[in-house]
């Protein structure tokens, strides 16, 4: 009964990632803190290494089906690298209520000028 | 450089555990006018090294769980191909529209989140500042 879940969850999980090319992470956290019982940071980090290899998949349709501009990718992922180790690095120094009303707000004012534009 | 600083924002917010590609993509396709699956295509690809540089770091510091993970993976696999397929193959505005919407629900859950962790903090706040005046703050830190 738990395995079956876990496969819903990753079913589930995948999906949504390859549909949205994001926001798997996000699903897999809570629903491995409410169903597989793990803690917040391991769910954080366990869930890093979940969303990886799916990724690598979702990413590599998405290459032989929408034309891509290389130079971007890089620039971008060269500031996610630095921000990444440090991100990685907070999360064990701080996590507050003030930053789970920041990032909804940072989240809901791009969904809402998406939506209308 | 726009490009670096958008990705600097969206690394640290994803090391951190919360879904760097809702900034990102937003980011990039308000402000910086890139297709919804193209970046779409840059978050997948973005993450990959950011993810593994951040993967290392928890990896040292003993945060990931072994049970559970092969079969979250396995089954994860064809969701993702199924996934990808549609994006590619979905009109952008529909696309986007779809993301708005799931972004508006992260937001709602993040920050329904937020104000449970706030009231629990103000209660264990009150709680230990009566049972001990000197210790303050800190009595939650995660």
């Amino acid at each position: 009964m738990k395995n079956l879940k876990i496969r819903a969850i990753g079913l589930v999980v995948g999906f949504a990632n390859g549909l949205f090319g994001a926001g798997g992470g996000s699903l897999l956290v809570p629903a491995m803190q409410k169903f597989m019982g793990l803690e917040t940071k391991k769910s954080h980090a366990t869930t890093l290494a979940v969303i990886l290899p799916l990724s690598v998949i979702s990413a590599g349709i998405y290459i032989w089906g929408v034309e891509l501009d290389w130079k971007i990718v890089m620039l971008v992922s060269a500031g996610g690298i630095c921000g990444g180790v440090i991100g990685a690095k907070l999360l064990n120094k701080l996590a507050g209520w003030w930053l789970n009303i920041l990032f909804g707000l940072f989240l809901a004012a791009g969904a809402i000028r998406m939506l209308f534009s | 450089m726009m490009y670096v600083l958008v990705g600097l924002a969206a690394g640290i917010v994803s090391g951190m555990g919360i879904g760097g590609g809702a900034i990102l993509i937003p980011a990039l396709t308000i402000f910086l006018d890139i297709g919804q699956q193209k970046a779409q295509n840059i978050n997948l690809l973005y993450f990959l090294p950011t993810a593994l540089f951040a993967i290392f770091v928890h990896k040292k510091n003993g945060n990931i769980e072994k049970k559970g993970l092969p079969a979250l993976i396995l089954w994860g696999i064809p969701g993702a191909i199924a996934g990808a397929l549609i994006a590619v193959n979905i009109d952008a505005n529909y696309l986007r529209k779809g993301f708005a919407v799931f972004l508006l629900c992260m937001a709602a859950y993040e920050l329904t989140k937020g104000y449970k962790k706030w009231k629990s903090q103000r209660l264990n706040h009150s709680k230990t500042s009566l049972e001990n005046p000197i210790q303050t703050g800190k009595s939650q830190s995660m």
